[in-house]
């Protein structure tokens, strides 16, 4: 089993890598020179060269990526084109705030996710089950920015009852922010709740269509026991890796709707940086992004394994 | 209806009463819903069974056997509802009783053994935890001591090693042993009422043994009742006093055990028996009964008996009225209206001609020959790291001759499919030839001609995987014609024509869809296909394994009957001896990888037995009660192909190990009489000697219908070589070797 967690963590490395490459590449064909940006329309041709110089853009292409890879590995990320300050510190802000979002979705999706798909699978063709999946259907079928608008125009505009704009006043603790994530969240959330529910569904309902169930059932056990420790452990088993997996989803929902309500986090700032070409940011932010990803499915695998006693015996 | 549940009634109270019936089912219907309407699947059964009675309840796929039982704990789908009868269980009615109260029921009073036990086992919780559920449910138990019921019922059960067991999960365990486990988690509450639902079907031949015996010794110490439902007649007569035969939902037959196989009233009945093989005739003694035609469907019912379309006996009589089972017997009903004339007129195996002596009359010329033939697979990531080469096949050598079959039994997991596949070139072995007509074959299909293409073809076990749903029957066999037949365009409807005749289906097939099929007929069209390139060889993989008993009979007859017209050869694998023996004119007995006995059909059923042959033979449960058989049992699984056992392959499980020398040296092939041949270090002779009087009940000579089985043939039983010489090659070796066709032997 260490063998397998071995390679998973290999193979993870890899991705990561490769996708340092790729994030790289983009950016070198980016239009616009970094220099020129950095020091401005109107800087004289030898100003412009000093700066290349010092940011070692003189150098063959591949010593700039390993010195860029280098850079971000140490810590060193660079300062940020158009504010000028050091992008770790403001990647790493956005990040704390995307992660209260998502944190926030995920507490309210997977649980919600997981009952409703349970629930649908124990009324097996029954209305109700219909009606869930068919609200699970449709959730995962609509972008982020059209729920996000809805919400905004019925609960904000509507109700009355929540904020629309999420740009949080800096300083703010997390009760005074709550109200104005509220909306955000359940937005990012719809799609992994329809995916959740789809995906509980259909494992519950095979676990209870298995032998080892209807044996469960046939030695007299009460059904909440033959749900509980029979239905359940199985059944959650591919949920809970599919949860994991799914952050990956979760990061580009937040994007989207981060740009929506005008949240300060990770995915406004990567928009932001993209319109102003600001190379260090987006480079950096990206890449934390797909460590985030690589992150989240490591964690899905090993979960996976050490749920799983088929594997984890091995 | 009106006695009240009470789950607290002591199961005795209740058996004080009423004749000690425990189950008693009258006039049961069972329906269900389906979107095509209802469907009476079962319809005014009755049956009883006593303390301390084991009942059978056999019948084909369809017969409605499980929903019976189902329906009678209340365990149906969700569609499926019992709508008319009565079931008590001691005296509690069942059917009025609430869900709540059935399920104080379940696992208490009614224990259940499921058919597939890798399946019925929860594969994320440890086999004990499962285990403690019963008594702590059931029996108030604490985790403690629910746990020491749980390894006590262990023992009980036979299990080795029952404090590891416990803390095992689903997966780390053979098959035999998770049914062993379900057989102590239904005995633990030690219940009035024991169904076992075919729980020997998914197990091989020697686990199924096992199995049985300990299923019988559990049944004469215990005081429960017993409905044991299976398909497999042989299983019915060994551990069952009662047997009910069940078709198209309704019980056509029921007797004690004892008189039902000897004295059948009922023409199924009848037919089941003679569609079973015997150990004591192939296809040149005898043609097996095949039932024409199919169960029909509970929505199809045919007027009248619902036999009559497939009854030999038919008469205008028995279309008019539903005939009602009566008493025809001590103990005994039918509920055919001709009982009487059924014991003479019923159909019965006819014997093809009288042969007295070898069935097997010389050899043709040479055909198949596979020289010492080798697969090894990657090792997928088992054993300490290494990759360790898993030696599926390791030295398997055969000869076919024309007109001829070569039968290769084993166990799954011997490597008999992997040695075919390598000879039709499906898989590409590692070393080895194969030579067709003298010349050497390409190792992988695509790279052979087409003319060798032509010759051997290949019949699957499902033929739901091998026919194309979208094309019609039609197409299907006329793809072939055209491709490897050089048929021209316009006689290809004609020669499709002859070959669906040649395979007894009516030309309106054609036209069909493979679903639009039975299983049987499915199969009949991969033959039709198979034959349509007027192939020298078609290789059968367990081609009836997955079919009905009367289908299955229908089956072989047919495959007997195009070898006779077209003089085609087989190589037919499967692990039923019986089949393989109807079949066969030489058979080949594989064991991990190797051969171990080669030699003419009959010469393998008689002693001189390789350990091996003689535990698979004695392992056969066989449709005679009244055979008393010695046991040769083998004790755990096939052992993986990774770490083969040094020396004598066979010795971990070998019942007649001799010592050291098995572990250490690979045995000797011995020649025996007429091309028999054993790879055994122990002589022929004395094998023979301690084999003769285990012989004398291992097949059932006694056919228990009919008596047109000839006597095993030429019952040589060891006079001819050892005994005179006691030399450990035999005294006769085979004719000369250019006949020596189908012997093979493990090269290495
Ligand atoms: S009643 Fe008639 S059709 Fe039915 S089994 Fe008897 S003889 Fe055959
Ligand atoms: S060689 Fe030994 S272990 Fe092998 S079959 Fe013969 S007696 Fe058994």
């Amino acid at each position: 089993m260490l063998r397998y967690l071995l390679r998973r963590l290999g193979l993870i490395i890899l991705t990561v890598l490769a996708a340092s490459l790729i994030i790289f590449a983009i950016t070198q064909f980016l239009p616009g020179d970094v220099a020129r940006l950095i020091v401005g329309q109107f800087a004289t041709e030898q100003a412009v060269e000093n700066v290349r110089v010092e940011l070692g853009l003189d150098k063959p292409i591949h010593i700039q990526y390993l010195n860029w890879l280098g850079g971000f590995v140490t810590g060193d990320w660079g300062q940020s084109l158009t504010s000028r300050v050091p992008v770790r510190p403001l990647v790493f802000d956005r990040l704390w705030n995307s992660s209260w979002l998502a944190f926030l979705a995920l507490l309210f999706y997977v649980p919600l996710g997981i009952f409703l798909g349970v629930l649908a699978a124990l009324r097996r063709d029954k209305p109700s089950d219909s009606v869930i999946t068919a609200f699970g259907m449709t959730f995962a079928g609509i972008p982020e920015f059209v729920t996000g608008l809805v919400l905004i125009s019925v609960f904000a505009f509507g109700f009355k009852w929540l904020p629309a704009n999420s740009s949080i006043a800096p300083g703010a603790t997390f009760w005074e922010a709550l109200p104005q994530l509220i909306l955000p969240a359940i937005t990012v959330s719809l799609v992994s709740l329809g995916y959740i529910t789809r995906m509980t569904r259909a494992s519950t309902v095979k676990v209870m269509d298995a032998d080892y169930t209807r044996a469960a059932y046939l030695k007299g056990l009460p059904r909440y026991q033959v749900l509980l420790k029979h239905v359940l452990r199985n059944s959650l088993l591919p949920t809970v890796t599919v949860i994991f997996m799914g952050i990956g989803w979760l990061i580009g929902g937040l994007i989207v709707t981060e740009q929506v309500f005008g949240y300060p986090g990770l995915g406004r700032l990567i928009v932001g940086a993209v319109q102003k070409q600001d190379l260090p940011l987006i480079q950096a932010s990206s890449m934390v992004v797909v460590t985030v990803f690589a992150i989240s499915n490591l964690i899905a695998d090993l979960l996976y394994v050490v749920l799983n006693p088929r594997i984890r015996l091995q | 209806m009106s006695t009240r549940i009470d789950p607290e009634i002591s199961p005795d109270a209740g058996l004080a009463a009423a004749d000690q019936a425990v189950l008693e089912i009258e006039d049961v219907d069972i329906v269900y819903r389906t979107s095509g309407g209802p469907l009476h699947t079962v319809r005014d059964v009755s049956l009883r069974i006593a303390r301390g009675e084991s009942y059978g309840l056999v019948g084909e796929s369809g017969s409605g056997k499980t929903t019976l039982a189902r329906g009678a704990v209340r365990f149906l789908p969700s569609n499926g509802s019992v709508t008319k009868g009565r079931v008590r269980l001691s005296g509690t009615d069942l059917l009025g009783a609430s869900q709540n109260e059935m399920r104080k029921l379940w696992g208490a009073r009614i224990g259940m053994v499921h058919q597939d036990p890798s399946a019925a086992v929860n594969p994320a919780m440890r086999v004990g935890n499962q285990l403690d559920e019963m008594g702590r449910t059931h029996l108030g138990m604490s985790k403690a001591q629910a746990r020491v019921k749980s390894l006590e019922m262990l023992n009980r059960v036979g299990m080795p090693d029952p404090e590891a067991v416990v803390e095992r999960y689903a997966h780390q365990l053979s098959g035999g042993m998770l049914q062993r486990v379900l057989i102590a988690s239904a005995l633990t509450t030690d219940p009035e009422l024991l169904i076992m639902d075919e729980p020997t079907t998914a197990l091989d031949v020697t686990t199924e043994a096992v199995i049985l015996d300990l299923v019988q010794e559990l049944l004469g110490s215990v005081r429960h009742a017993v409905l044991f439902i299976t398909h497999n007649l042989g299983v019915v007569a060994r551990v069952c006093d009662t047997v009910g035969v069940m078709y198209a939902g309704e019980v056509v037959e029921e007797g004690p055990v004892k008189t039902v196989f000897k004295q059948p009233l009922h023409p199924y009945t009848v037919g089941l028996l003679g569609a079973v093989p015997r150990l004591t005739a192939g296809k040149a003694d005898l043609e097996l009964v095949a039932i024409p035609g199919f169960i029909p469907r509970p929505d199809a019912l045919p007027p009248g008996c619902i036999f009559a379309p497939r009854c030999p006996m038919v008469i205008d009589e028995c279309r008019a009225a539903r005939p009602q089972l009566v008493d025809v017997g001590p103990g005994q009903r039918s509920s055919c209206i001709r009982w009487v004339d059924v014991p003479e007129e019923a159909e019965r195996p006819r014997p093809v001609r009288d042969t007295s002596g070898e069935s097997f009359s010389g050899y043709g010329r040479e055909l198949l020959e596979v020289r010492d033939l080798k697969k090894y697979f990657k090792g997928r990531g088992a054993g300490k790291g290494r990759s360790a080469a898993v030696k599926a096949v390791d030295g398997i050598s055969a000869r076919v001759t024309e007109g001829f079959t070569l039968g290769i039994v084993g166990e799954s997991g011997c490597g008999k499919t992997t040695f075919i596949r390598c000879v039709s070139g499906l898989e590409e072995p590692t070393a080895g030839e194969v030579l067709l007509q003298g010349n050497k074959l390409a190792p992988s299909v695509t790279d052979r001609p087409y003319d060798a293409l032509k010759k051997i073809q290949m019949v699957f076990q499902n033929p739901d995987v091998s026919l194309n749903p979208q094309r019609t029957v039609g197409d299907i066999i006329a793809r072939p014609v055209q491709q490897l037949g050089a048929v021209p365009k316009a006689e290809v409807p004609q020669r499709v024509a002859e070959l669906l005749q040649a395979v007894h289906l009516p030309q309106a097939y054609a036209a069909r869809l493979p679903q639009e099929l039975s299983g049987g007929e499915k199969q009949r069209v991969a033959i039709a296909r198979a034959f349509a390139a007027e192939p020298a060889l078609v290789i059968c993989d367990e081609p009836i394994s997955s079919l009905d008993v009367s289908v299955q009979a229908s089956l072989l007859n047919l495959l007997a009957e195009l070898q006779r017209s077209a003089g085609t050869s087989y190589v037919f694998v499967s692990h039923d001896l019986a089949a393989v023996r109807h079949i066969s004119d030489w058979i080949a007995v594989v064991y991990l990888g190797r051969l171990w006995e080669v030699g003419p059909t009959a010469r393998i059923f008689e002693p001189p037995l390789h350990p091996y042959t003689e535990a698979l033979l004695s392992a056969i449960p066989i449709a005679d009660p009244e055979i008393e058989r010695e046991r040769v049992r083998l004790t755990g699984s096939v052992p993986s192909a990774v770490n083969i056992p040094s020396g004598c392959r066979f010795h971990t499980r070998c019942p007649r190990k001799i010592g050291d020398i098995c572990e250490r040296e690979e045995p000797p092939w011995r020649d025996g009489k007429k091309d028999h041949s054993i790879c055994c270090h122990i002589p022929l002779a004395e094998l023979a000697a301690s084999q003769r009087h285990a012989l004398d009940g291992m097949y059932g000579s006694a056919d228990a219908v009919g008596s047109a089985a000839p006597a095993p043939a030429d019952t040589g039983v060891g006079d001819a070589e050892g005994s005179s010489t006691g030399s450990d090659t035999g005294a006769e070796v085979g004719p000369d070797t250019g006949a020596e066709a189908g012997s093979g032997r493990g090269g290495s």
